[in-house]
């Protein structure tokens, strides 16, 4: 057993902390305030191939292994849970096509989104259904031609940029997956402010009346829109979330001990002080046991394992909580600055307790692990 | 064709306990949840090297151990992988 990066990744590392500096963090109050990602962050991602970076290489994608996705959202994450959140949904549509789509909704859609000439976004939600997912309203009835998707999604990652919709919805008594493109008629898009964190996710709700689209842009078959499209998709979003958690964690660190070497009280910089320095312990040991569980994940992940699964709710789960416990600790550690949106860690807080809401819940994820060990056990 | 079923059997026996015969439907018996479809899908991808498309994804390719066993060697006979 050996627990570090291949020369690849490690470079691969260092080139996306830089990019992340120089071309997301400096950005990443901005984004917050304005709700908003402004158009040369998204046209960096693109230009540096990120956006496609869990595309394969025939679509024209990065490749990227599952560690290298690691390492990009986690570095991503740290500098802006909000772009990172970008990555997240574009690769869940992304892989559905590339998992489960035809070879010619492959050839059609996967050269666009590794381009980064489309965004995807990823529409499971509706007002009535969160956790409960096989319970969809959205409705699909067949036409002539292809088929007809009424109903609501709400809390749509990246609605408000997004071209192309991986919708699922009812259809003959099963949940079944749908492509619908934005400016398809009967769509209506609308912006949803207001978030506790995360709130340059540019989230938006579809009112979806009657929209027309062809036969072609099934994905998967009825009755495996749940189980083998969307539930794959829902576990690569939950691999970038729980390593965006880890770089949450870890930006909540460095600002933390940043300050308390500089922040003085008593004489003294608050890192001399051993209830400061146990804080400091516990968000070292939770960001390093965070990054590990997503390690495992994603070799999991690269060697094809169904174990893969549970793993990944398990760095979901921990690093959900971890980023919360971390980032209530930078808060506490800055006093009253850290309560103030001159510094980023009030910020990384709300951010933080988006992670235990997106992509199944930390009571979800309760269930499904402890179901899970119960039966292994 | 009992090689799969005994590699089949033994992976089976990870989600559930009970006893089934190769031509029970365990999903219809409720022993599985769609967590589950979606690992049995990695499991025979990993273990027989084949890759399960689109036009595979029908609940009667996977809900028993002769079905399961009869899509392995569907997949094997084409030589796809």
């Amino acid at each position: 057993m050996k627990i570090e990066y291949t020369p690849s990744q490690a470079a691969f590392a260092d080139a996306v902390k830089i990019f992340a500096k120089e071309r997301v963090q400096r950005y990443a109050a901005q984004i917050d305030q304005d709700a908003c990602i402004p158009p040369q962050v998204i046209q960096a991602i693109i230009d540096e191939g990120y956006i496609g970076s869990m595309i394969s290489e025939e679509y024209g994608g990065m490749g990227a292994d599952s560690i290298k996705i690691g390492i990009l959202n986690e570095i991503i994450g740290g500098a802006c849970s909000s772009t990172r959140g970008l990555l997240t949904v574009h690769g869940m549509v992304s892989l559905a096509l590339q998992r489960w789509g035809t070879p010619q909704q492959k050839n059609n859609w996967l050269p666009k989104l590794a381009a980064g000439q489309l965004i995807g976004a990823f529409a499971l939600t509706e007002p009535n259904v969160g956790s409960d997912a096989k319970s969809v309203e959205t409705t699909a009835t067949e036409t002539k031609g292809g088929f007809l998707l009424s109903g609501t999604k709400k809390w749509i990652t990246m609605g408000q940029l997004a071209d192309l919709f991986l919708i699922f919805a009812q259809f003959e008594g099963k949940v079944a997956a749908f492509l619908l493109e934005k400016g398809t008629p009967g769509l209506q898009v609308q912006p949803l402010g207001g978030l506790i964190g995360a709130r340059g996710s540019m989230i938006a709700e579809l009112n979806l009346n009657q929209c027309e689209i062809p036969k072609e842009n099934m994905v998967g078959k009825p009755g495996a829109g749940l189980s083998h499209v969307a539930l794959p998709c829902l576990d690569y979003g939950r691999y970038t979330i729980a390593c965006g958690n880890v770089g949450l964690a870890q930006a909540c660190l460095e600002v933390s001990v940043q300050y308390s070497r500089k922040r003085k009280q008593f004489g003294e910089p608050l890192r001399k002080f051993q209830l400061i320095q146990k804080q400091i312990t516990e968000m070292i040991v939770g960001v390093e046991a965070g990054r590990l569980l997503c390690q495992k994940a994603g070799c999991l992940r690269d060697a094809g394992d169904p174990d893969s699964v549970i793993q990944v709710w398990i760095a979901k789960y921990h690093t959900s909580l971890m980023a919360n416990q971390v980032a209530n600790a930078a808060v506490q550690i800055h006093g009253a600055n850290g309560c103030s949106n001159n510094y980023p860690v009030e910020r990384y807080l709300r951010d933080a307790k988006v992670s235990e809401i997106i992509e199944g819940t930390t009571q979800m994820h309760e269930t499904m692990i402890a179901t899970n060990s119960i039966r292994k056990y | 064709m009992e090689q799969y079923a005994s590699t089949i059997r033994k992976f089976l026996g990870r989600f559930f306990k009970e006893d089934i015969s190769d031509s029970d439907n365990f999903f219809e018996l409720g022993f599985v949840n769609s967590l589950f479809a979606m690992q049995l899908v990695m499991f025979l991808e990993k273990e027989y090297a084949i890759t399960i498309g689109n036009e595979e994804l029908e609940i009667q390719n996977f809900n028993s151990i002769n079905a399961i066993t009869s899509l392995i060697e569907r997949k094997k006979g084409k030589g796809a992988s």
